[in-house]
């Protein structure tokens, strides 16, 4: 790439931004009319949220199982050790969970349908959808962002489960801590604020991965090389981006529920 | 006679007479100039192509051929000019509009772009899957337009099983399958060997001299545009043969138009004859 002078790439950014701003407000209005293109929503709610499922479960239960052993060693200097329960669950359904989620399917499915429909843009197919009559936003990136808004939502609630399931295990049969008052201290701990700041993240996560991912698809140009590229920058800002509105999130909840 | 010359204006008739200047040119450049980051690709291109011709664009690599057809689709917009398609003004079409627009045009990209999701006869049936027209009328004009390009047998094939001049030829299915008012051809022939290009070259004709559907052929060899000039299909033997050199035409098809591009701007516009009896330079050496 050829050094730009500052005032260029600015411009350049600004353009990019305003873009993307451009695909993310259309492909939300295709939502809202006809025509729609249902099959085209079932096969990626198939490839994101059943692809993805091993890797969620895995993650989420190893994630609670790792919190709980690190929990333990902290809590013991307080004498607190009855609150690992709490602290596993806080952290996963708040934090882990959600966030995890995120970047596991950013990886696997943003960098999927940027490879996709770069592809598709580098051998025209992209060209020909739109001179045969197909809006390609309303047929590739609506049904990818209904699709990954959907699934990650419910991915979401199955990591957190993992992961709370991962940490009982880890604190009865690892560190022998009591089975039932361990999950009662889980189950009182959490309470509704908890649980709409964990499930409105994979909302904002989920809007993040589809765009981003059809955006740097959308514009790839450069034969397949630039696909490469493409799906690099689509990995690398949709998790950026997911960590980043992950703290605003976080902030704003804050403010509205006090916790 | 084969069936698809039975009655060529029945079906594609319900398109063809809506417009009120029906004798306006089906495509219409006006001084349009665009250009990529800065470096102008095309400048201040003005011509038109009537109802029923072909219009050749001849031009080295990279001269804007496959952007000049994609100003026609609407497909990219230009920075200033207009275009008039079918009478319409392209620029100043909603999305929607554009859309209804481009369902009178069909269009066969350079590298085939077919979808590679989908098999043969899903990508030759895409814009009537996309119009909701019944799976049984689908699959029949599906049949019918493969067998236009000879190609019934890979209706279930996958574009990745397909050599280069069979993507070609369902890419040509697939764009004349709605039976389009216009036809846009970019590079039909690019990539093949000498061989397959004469039998996309002949596909291209047929559709002009059975259908008379107006058409821009956009083409890198010479070759294929003499063809072209030179010849008509014969529904009686399936093939092309020569216009005779004595009969009404002089041997050339006077229906037929080249357009010559060089960085950007016409060189030549005019008739076969015209062409090869140009004094200018630069043309008398493009010929050589
Ligand atoms: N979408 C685009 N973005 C930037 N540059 C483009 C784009 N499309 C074409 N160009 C440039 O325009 C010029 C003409 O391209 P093209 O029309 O494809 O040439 P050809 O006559 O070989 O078909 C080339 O220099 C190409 O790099
Ligand atoms: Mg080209």
């Amino acid at each position: 790439m050829s050094i730009l002078s500052p005032d260029v790439f600015i411009k350049k950014q600004i353009a990019a931004v305003q873009e993307y701003s451009i695909l993310s407000g259309r492909a939300i209005a295709d939502i809202f009319s006809r025509p729609r293109y249902w099959a085209d929503i079932f096969t990626q709610m198939d490839s994101i949220g059943v692809g993805s499922l091993p890797i969620i479960i895995l993650s989420g239960f190893f994630t609670g199982c790792v919190l709980a052993l690190q929990s333990v060693t902290a809590l013991k200097e307080f004498g607190a050790v009855s609150m690992t329960g709490s602290l596993v669950a806080l952290s996963m359904v708040k934090e882990l969970g959600p966030v995890l989620t995120g970047l596991m399917v950013s990886g696997r499915n943003a960098a999927g349908m940027a490879s996709e429909l770069g592809s598709m843009k580098v051998t025209e197919q992209i060209d020909a959808m739109r001179a045969l009559g197909t809006d390609p936003i309303r047929k590739l990136v609506t049904p990818r962002l209904i699709a990954t808004v959907f699934m990650l939502f419910f991915l979401t609630i199955i990591a957190d489960f993992s992961g709370i399931v991962g940490g009982t295990l880890v604190a009865v049969n690892m560190l022998g801590l009591n089975a039932s008052s361990y999950l009662h201290s889980s189950y009182s701990s959490l309470v509704h604020g908890d649980i709409v700041q964990g499930l409105t993240k994979p909302i904002f996560s989920g809007f993040i991965i589809a765009t981003v991912g059809c955006f740097f698809g959308m514009r790839t140009t450069g034969g397949t090389q630039g696909v490469g590229r493409a799906t690099t920058q689509a990995v690398v800002v949709s998790s950026v981006f997911i960590i980043i509105v992950d703290f605003i999130v976080t902030r704003l909840m804050i403010g509205i529920f006090g916790s | 006679m084969p069936e698809e010359l039975s009655s060529p204006d029945s079906s594609s008739s319900t398109a063809t007479v809506d417009s009120p200047a029906s004798d306006a040119p089906v495509v219409q450049f006006e001084d349009v100039s665009i250009g990529f980051g800065g470096k102008p690709v095309l400048q201040e291109i003005s011509f038109s192509v009537e109802r029923g011709q072909t219009l050749v664009l001849l031009g080295p690599a990279g001269c804007g051929k496959s952007v000049l057809l994609k100003l026609a689709n609407g497909l990219l917009k230009s920075d200033s000019g207009t275009i008039r398609v079918f009478g319409e003004e392209i620029d100043k079409l909603r999305r929607r509009e554009l859309y209804a627009l481009r369902a009178r045009i069909g269009m066969v990209f350079q590298e085939s772009a077919l979808f590679d999701s989908l098999d043969v006869e899903d990508n030759v049936a895409y814009r009537l899957h996309e119009e909701q027209v019944p799976e049984a009328e689908a699959h029949a004009r599906v049949v019918e337009a493969l067998k236009f390009v000879e190609l019934e047998a890979a209706i279930d094939k996958f574009p990745s099983e397909l050599s280069g001049g069979m993507r070609r030829r369902v890419s040509i299915a697939r764009a004349i399958i709605s039976n389009p008012d216009l036809i846009l051809y970019d590079s039909p022939t690019g990539g093949l060997d000498p061989i397959t290009s004469t039998t996309i070259i002949e596909l291209v004709m047929k559709q002009r001299d059975v259908w008379h559907t107006t058409s821009l052929v956009v083409t890198h060899r010479l070759q294929d545009a003499f063809i072209l000039a030179a010849n008509r299909f014969d529904p009686a033997t399936g093939g092309m043969k020569h216009l005779p050199k004595d009969g009404p035409d002089h041997g050339i098809d006077e229906g037929m138009k080249f357009l010559l591009l060089n960085e950007g701007k016409i060189v030549f516009h005019g008739t076969t004859e015209e062409l090869v009896r140009s004094d200018d330079p630069w043309v008398k050496r493009y010929l050589e």
